[in-house]
């Protein structure tokens, strides 16, 4: 293929750019346009079919509706799923505006399932309250928001280009001003200035190396390979977490997930070999995961989804759920293997690693604004540092970056974009197709991968982290010679870059906290107990500008604003809550 | 470097006599690329080994002449 100059480029211009149009992008992107602003949407995939929900969702796993829960119970559940190491301003946001984004949601036509009574059916998985709320005709949730954006009084604000893929975001004077991208099918250099960048790019699904070996075969939609991790590290953001993997219980080879959370509400559950109950909440924590493969490693094991001794009705009530939703291939599978719900139980495993915040608590640090550390760059969804933050507090993410991003693009300056970044990113997309006889990018990804899975899949322990730390950085060779002959091959060697940066903050990251936290997710099995006294703080990684290497930072846990009954800070902070009248204590009305 | 060209069962399929020329919907929709229509039939076929079976690709097709079957490694 024919590698375009630098200058040979379509120049784009927004006020804010929302960089992945999935649940936060699209709810980002609407929200912005509704306070004003110029909207682009640049989207490597097609925005109505992108992301985690490319084709729909079963349900929200953590609405807070009044009547049924208060933001205080959520928060304080979610304080202790993560062994107390929350911002807890930023959960509470999820909290307060859950409710308001379901009633948003309603109103562009999702549906929400409610009782007889006409109340919604909220179930309890978490420990102590009710969050999960299903959501019947699901798979049209992606749908009803492209709509939305294709309506006619929004798109005249909202810009959107499918199949072109950002690589990294271009900063000035250490703010966010744009960035730069290709088209991933004929090849052309774009870039974009804007007044406030908005990263809603998904999680890092493409992590570790499925069992079956499949690239593909991941529990995240793939196209998620940490994208938006490596375009907020090399922008300068802080992230926090990264040693928190995102570790889920699936159906073994087929990837997603059982799921418990349907089947519960409807008598399933899941069991070890011997057939017994082995966990006692089925609510997805590192603790919870650590129980998964301590079955899974004894003799006990495997582990089912048990649903076999539920009537023929309910069985069938549940396939309508699991077969039309998030990828209704499930019933596909079970068929391909002769497995019916109604005779056999589903044999389960525990998936890859990956990084997520929507289901752990890895991603881009940011406040209660969607803020992260660059001004100008924002991060929403699970890419974004909310533990536990789920599909709610993606919405929820992507309204609030989207109305403060609009208001700061405003009286933002558009300097010139710096030319020597531009450079910088034209030479790491097109690199590989100046050496197309190079290693291809499946082989590449499938070793650095396997590295992935070697050396950082828990229980870790120092030695195998620092093997692991070494393998990656031996993988930047391996990457610098990667070969590609279409702009399609480009998009997966630039993914390949970006799964490299995200498997090397793993392993650093998990090497820097010396103690075992969350369950399985850290689980260090040279240093297994939870060290309180040194290790109560969140775990913050960037990329320090005067040596362009990467620097670990403590951040203080904040003092809470709502109170975690049974559980002491081991720093002995008071909590602190919000004075009344404020707009923390007012959010719940 | 030396190069092979091995084969691979892919996991979508197009039936041809189905599959309407001109249209796009199902290369348009896949979250990865995967589908592309082919110069000489005008068909659309699976060009890369990359999927998710997910689905749209089937869910979007006016005449249902897509079918996603179970990647091998994982069937």
């Amino acid at each position: 293929m024919q590698i375009p100059q630098v200058d040979d480029r379509r120049r784009l211009e927004c006020d804010v750019l929302v960089v992945g149009g999935g649940t936060a992008g699209t709810m980002a992107a609407l929200t912005a346009a509704r306070h004003g602003a110029s909207v682009l949407i640049m989207e490597k995939a097609h925005v109505r079919h992108s992301g985690a929900l490319a084709m729909g969702m079963d349900g929200v796993n953590n609405a807070v509706v009044p009547g049924k829960a208060t933001p205080e119970d959520y928060v304080a559940d979610i304080t202790v799923a993560n062994d107390g190491i929350v911002n807890q301003r930023t959960v509470h946001r999820t909290a307060t505006r859950g409710f308001e984004m379901v009633q948003r949601l309603e109103s562009y036509g999702v549906k929400f399932e409610k009782d007889e009574h006409d109340e919604y059916a909220v179930r309890k998985v978490h420990r102590s309250g009710s969050y999960v709320l299903p959501m019947p005709e699901g798979k049209e949730v992606k749908k009803v928001l492209y709509r939305e954006l294709r309506s006619r009084k929004v798109r005249a604000n909202v810009m959107m280009t499918n199949r072109v893929m950002p690589v990294r975001v271009l900063t000035e004077d250490g703010r966010a001003v744009g960035a730069v991208g290709f088209d991933t099918r004929t090849g052309e250099f774009v870039t974009v200035s804007a007044g406030a960048v908005i990263l809603a790019a998904g999680a890092c699904g493409r992590l570790g190396l499925p069992a079956s070996g499949y690239l593909y075969g991941t529990y995240e939609n793939p196209t998620n390979a940490g994208d938006g991790y490596a375009m907020a590290y090399h922008a300068g953001a802080e992230l926090s977490g990264i040693e928190c993997f995102q570790i889920n219980p699936l159906i073994k080879d087929y990837n997603g997930p059982a799921c418990a959370y349907v089947a519960n509400p409807f008598g399933g559950y899941q069991v070890n070999g011997e057939g017994n109950r082995f966990v006692d909440c089925d609510y997805w924590s590192g603790q919870m995961m650590a129980e998964v493969k301590r079955e899974l490693d004894s003799s006990r094991g495997p582990i089912y989804l048990k649903l076999s001794h539920l009537p023929d009705t309910t069985i069938g009530e549940i396939e309508g759920i699991l077969h039309t939703t998030e990828r209704p291939t499930r019933g596909t599978f079970h068929a391909g293997r002769g497995t019916d719900y109604r005779e056999r139980d589903i044999e389960m495993h525990i998936s890859e690693i990956g990084l997520c915040s929507g289901h752990s608590a890895s991603g881009v640090w940011v406040d209660e604004h969607a803020r992260t550390t660059v001004p100008g760059l924002y991060a929403a969804g699970d890419m974004a540092c909310v533990p536990h933050n789920y599909m709610i507090g993606a919405f929820v993410y992507g309204d609030i970056a989207g109305e403060d991003a609009a208001s700061y693009a405003k009286t933002a300056a558009r300097p010139e974009l710096p030319e020597d970044q531009i450079e910088a990113a034209h030479d790491l997309i097109y690199r590989p197709a100046s050496n197309p006889e190079g290693p291809p990018q499946p082989q590449v990804e499938y070793k650095l991968r396997r590295f992935v899975n070697d050396y950082l899949q828990p229980p870790k322990t120092e030695r195998y982290l620092t093997l692991g730390v070494e393998a990656f950085e031996r993988m930047r060779v391996d990457i610098a010679q990667m070969g590609a002959r279409t702009p399609h091959e480009l998009m997966r060697c630039a993914e390949v870059t970006f799964i490299r940066d995200c498997a090397e903050m793993a392993a650093r990251a998990s090497l820097t906290r010396t103690e075992s936290r969350w369950g399985l997710y850290h689980s260090r099995d040279d240093l297994p107990v939870q060290d309180d006294a040194n290790w109560f703080c969140h775990l913050n990684l960037s990329k320090d500008p005067s040596n362009e290497q990467m620097r670990f930072d403590r951040r203080p846990v904040a003092p809470y604003i709502v109170p975690v009954p049974g559980f002491v800070r081991p720093d002995g902070v008071p909590d602190a809550p919000a004075p009344r009248g404020t707009e923390l204590a007012e959010a719940w009305r | 470097m030396a190069q092979a060209n091995s084969r691979a069962d892919v996991p979508v399929t197009v039936d041809e006599e189905k599959c309407i020329d001109g249209c796009t919907l199902c290369v348009d929709m896949c979250p990865l690329d995967s589908l592309a229509i082919h110069p000489e039939t005008g068909k659309a076929y699976m060009h890369v080994d990359e999927c998710w079976y997910c689905g749209p690709c089937a869910a979007r097709c006016p005449v249902d002449a897509v079918t996603v079957n179970i990647p091998y490694l994982l069937r």
